[in-house]
């Protein structure tokens, strides 16, 4: 579904990203591992359009998507969730949703009917609402949600934007144990639905949910497989330090 | 929306109101404020509601006026046709305009909107057979068909009051409308709205030719109100000057244009027109200093907006 | 059109090139590090006239007004910059902007109040009216030359103070990345006053040496604001490097065209057209050389931070 190939990146002396080159499969859960500073982030970035590469290209279905913009690789199905969260602080859970609904159902260039009158974009809304764990919280205004009810929100903006490909940089940040339980359990429920390709550093998570896991260190991709094998991998151990994969 | 019409009923009593008590003259000011009132309301939408600080709004403003003063110089004096196309270039000119400067934010977008909205002025400054510094006088104001100018005070106060209250309508479907919701989306987080897939700077185009336009619709009703466009219409110190009505006003709401209008100019006359014994005697030429006043109480409140006028962004959604 | 007009219109366009540069330097600075946009920059240039003029009459000389309005300038700037605009750093631009436009509709009144709403004298020094002959056979005004000397100067002490000191090291840091100057344990609060104070003072010296030249009056810095700013966004915020070839490039284009147009347009268009479109399409020039750089490069030419 996914494909990148030779994807680099300088910013001045510094290489952000190495001749990156790796595959998503239709339905899979891929887990992108590395230690903090790796460029997960940065190449999650180069994905949805929102940083340019220097060289490489970027498939997506089979379809050259590297000069595209942003909004035409959502229009395409590819979403992403930030890893500090970017919500619509000032409106209400419904209405964040209801925005990502918005955007793809029909032209937003209307200017006379009231969008209130729009019924099918709030159920719809609400539905997605519940299916995040928020579908009683519907008219808070999402600054004063809790943290784990704003990161689960903003899973819930990309996925409301009905995606084939879900990009999700580090949706459990800054969450317990039990926001965390409750976000892979989020994640398992929409993997049928929407593939999923995952940076994470909680390593329970990615164990549990990772159909393959591809290792990311300085920019450069070490190895990319089955959960067995990259815990079994010398090199990632070493790039690791041992420390975060569970012995 | 029953605020609203009380509003109006009462705007519309005034000039009935005035003629009782032989103040006419109030009534052409109070024209004067309603124009004044169309012009600030179009740059809230796209300052205060679009988050889009466009220092550059007094362009689409004096260009409109431009235009229907150069057409009546010209022969042609219709509204019909004059009108429209004041609209008409004042949105071609935010197109052009906006389409430049909307691919630069923060302070670059400031500068670059000053520095073209400047280069307007200087373009209709420089056609010294259309007043150039001086201003363009027009023979008198537009006419609505073979002999009926409009030119009784009655008449064109009516036609402002109507045309505002059309204005404020349309931005208060505009704002409740999905297009409404986009820009204000964008406003609040302009990288996730285009994530969610919206072509951002589509809608911020779109919403700054919309406001240019309106600024054109208010530039045409200015030129007539005295049938005299002065360029000082297109300096950028107008540009600052509806935005002081702006902020006076509540920024990103639907009345704080009107508000800010009336404050801002009802206070200048009052000034201007009504010596204050004690302080006459203090300082004899304090009439000829407002500014002074103008800048102290901006200030003061752009200093002292608790977070800001940014702050007054968030607590008002609902335009 | 001979090659002395040439020569005698690209020295002018270099000396207003210059003066714009000591505008500009300042005010680049204190977007690049302070992230601020100061409206009332172009009311330092105008305080500084007039105190350059107000010293020159006290003093009865134009040499010893010029330090002094420099320092007093310097020193309003400061005072500015401690008690007013420290506080809106940080804040949102449309704060700033508004915040500064009062400024400078107070600075302009306070000007009217003390020195009255009529232009004021400002005369170049008697030693320098009389023409001097450059090669080429031009007698060029000897205060103009003295113009671009000085400008030169001080545009190659900044670039020694930007690029060889301390504090330049600290200021550039700052410009293209406040949070690192900040980390590092620089006292950016007094920094900052310094640039700022800096800044003033050039915009001091080019008010009072442009004085003589362009008329002292209120409003003056209005008018130079906006080229100072188009400077700046075709040479890059936070850019010294950019304000100097934006700058020259600003001041060339525009008084050459000023020069020249005309003329050029006379040899293809009617004569009346010709002496219309001409100083039209010569005082929109910079902003369509601002256009076409940005098409080119919306950052400017050398912006600051990369």
């Amino acid at each position: 579904m996914l494909e990148l190939r030779g994807i680099s990146k300088r910013f001045g002396g510094v290489v952000a990203t190495d001749d990156v080159t790796l595959e998503v499969t239709k339905g899979e859960v891929h887990a992108l591992i590395g230690p903090n500073g790796a460029g997960k982030t940065t190449l999650i970035a180069q994905i949805s359009g929102v940083l340019p590469i220097d060289a490489g290209r970027i498939l997506f279905n089979g379809v050259d998507v590297t000069q595209l913009r942003t909004h035409a690789r959502v229009a395409a199905g590819l979403a992403r969730s930030y890893q500090i969260t970017s919500i619509f602080r000032r409106f209400t859970v419904l209405d964040n949703l209801a925005l990502a609904v918005q955007a793809r159902s029909g032209s937003s260039f209307s200017f006379w009917r009231p969008v209130s009158a729009e019924r099918a974009l709030y159920d719809e809304a609400a539905l997605i609402a519940n299916e995040i764990g928020l579908g009683e919280r519907l008219d808070v205004v999402s600054s004063s949600l809790a943290h784990g009810e704003q990161r689960a929100l903003e899973v819930g903006l990309a996925l409301a934007t009905r995606p084939q490909l879900l990009l999700l940089d580090e949706p459990m940040a800054g969450m317990g144990p039990q926001e965390s339980q409750a976000m892979i359990a989020l994640i398992e429920k929409m993997r049928s639905r929407v593939t999923v390709l995952l940076v994470e550093h909680d390593m329970d998570a990615v164990f549990r949910l990772a159909s393959r896991i591809s290792v990311l260190v300085n920019g450069r991709l070490i190895a990319t497989g089955a959960p067995a094998q990259i815990r079994a991998d010398a090199e990632v151990r070493k790039a690791y330090l041992g420390e975060e994969i569970a012995a | 929306m029953k605020r609203a019409i009380a509003v109006f009923v009462l705007l519309a009593l005034f000039p009935l109101a005035m003629q009782a008590v032989d103040g006419m003259f109030y009534v052409s000011l109070a024209s004067r404020i309603l124009i004044y009132a169309i012009a600030a309301t179009s740059l809230n939408l796209v300052l205060g509601y679009g988050g889009m600080v466009s220092f550059g709004h007094a362009a689409f403003f004096g260009a409109g006026a431009f235009v229907v003063g150069i057409l009546a110089v010209e022969g042609v004096r219709s509204a019909w046709i004059a009108w429209p196309a004041a609209i008409a270039v004042a949105a071609l000119a935010a197109l052009v305009i906006g389409a430049m400067s909307l691919r630069t934010r923060g302070v670059y977008f400031i500068m670059i909107t000053l520095a073209f909205a400047q280069m307007i002025y200087y373009i209709f400054v420089s056609l010294k057979s259309y007043g150039g510094d001086d201003g363009l006088s027009m023979p008198g104001r537009s006419t609505v068909a073979a002999d009926v100018t409009l030119s009784g005070d009655f008449l064109w106060y009516y036609l402002v009051l109507a045309l505002l209250a059309l204005v404020l309508y349309a931005l208060h479907r505009l704002v409740h409308s999905r297009f409404g919701r986009v820009i204000d989306a964008i406003r609040e987080n302009e990288a996730r709205a285009e994530a969610i897939g919206f072509p951002v700077y589509r809608y911020k185009l779109l919403c700054f030719v919309i406001a240019g336009a309106i600024a054109g619709l208010a530039g045409a009703l200015i030129a007539n109100q005295s049938s005299y466009v002065s360029p000082s219409l297109l300096h950028w110190i107008q540009s600052g000057t509806l935005m002081i009505m702006v902020i006076l006003g509540g920024v990103g709401t639907l009345w704080g244009g009107v508000i800010g209008a009336a404050v801002l100019l009802g206070l200048e006359h009052l000034i201007a027109d009504y010596r204050i014994g004690w302080l006459a005697s203090l300082a004899p030429n304090y009439q000829d200093h407002a500014g002074l006043a103008v800048g102290a109480v901006l200030l003061i409140i752009v200093m002292l907006a608790p977070e800001g006028i940014a702050g007054l962004f968030r607590r008002r959604r609902h335009a | 059109m001979s090659a002395i007009l040439f020569f005698e219109q690209g020295l002018n366009g270099i000396q207003f090139g210059l003066m714009l540069f000591l505008l500009a330097a300042g005010l680049t600075l204190v977007f690049g590090i302070m992230d601020m946009i100061n409206l009332a920059h172009g009311s330092l240039y105008m305080i500084g006239a007039y105190f350059m003029a107000s010293f020159v009459q006290a003093t009865g000389s134009f040499w010893i007004g010029l330090p002094l309005a420099l320092i007093a300038t310097a020193i309003v700037g400061a005072v500015l910059e401690v008690s007013l605009l420290r506080r809106l750093y940080g804040r949102d631009h449309l704060t700033q902007v508004l915040a500064t436009f009062a400024i400078i509709l107070i600075a302009n009144e306070i000007v009217r109040i003390v020195w009255g709403s009529q232009p004021i004298m400002l005369n170049a020094p008697a030693e320098l009216t009389g023409p001097v002959a450059l090669p080429g056979g031009l007698r060029y005004a000897s205060y103009r030359l003295v113009i671009i000397g000085t400008g030169t100067a001080v545009a190659v002490l900044l670039y020694l103070l930007v690029t060889k000191t301390r504090v330049g090291m600290l200021v550039r840091a700052g410009a293209s990345n406040r949070e690192m100057a900040t980390a590092m344990g620089v006292n950016i609060r007094r920094l900052f006053t310094i640039v700022f104070a800096l800044g003033a003072a050039l915009c001091a010296l080019a008010g009072a040496m442009l004085g003589p030249i362009l008329a002292v009056q209120v409003g003056m810095g209005e008018s130079i604001l906006i080229l100072a700013f188009v400077v700046i966004v075709i040479g890059g915020i936070g850019s010294i490097r950019g304000a100097f070839v934006g700058a020259l490039l600003v001041g060339i284009v525009d008084t050459g065209g000023r020069a020249f147009l005309p003329i050029i347009f006379s040899t293809f268009l009617p004569p009346q057209l010709a002496s219309a479109a001409g100083p039209a399409v010569a005082s929109i020039l910079i902003y369509l050389l601002m256009a076409v750089v940005l098409y080119f490069r919306p950052q400017g030419l050398f912006p600051a931070r990369g």
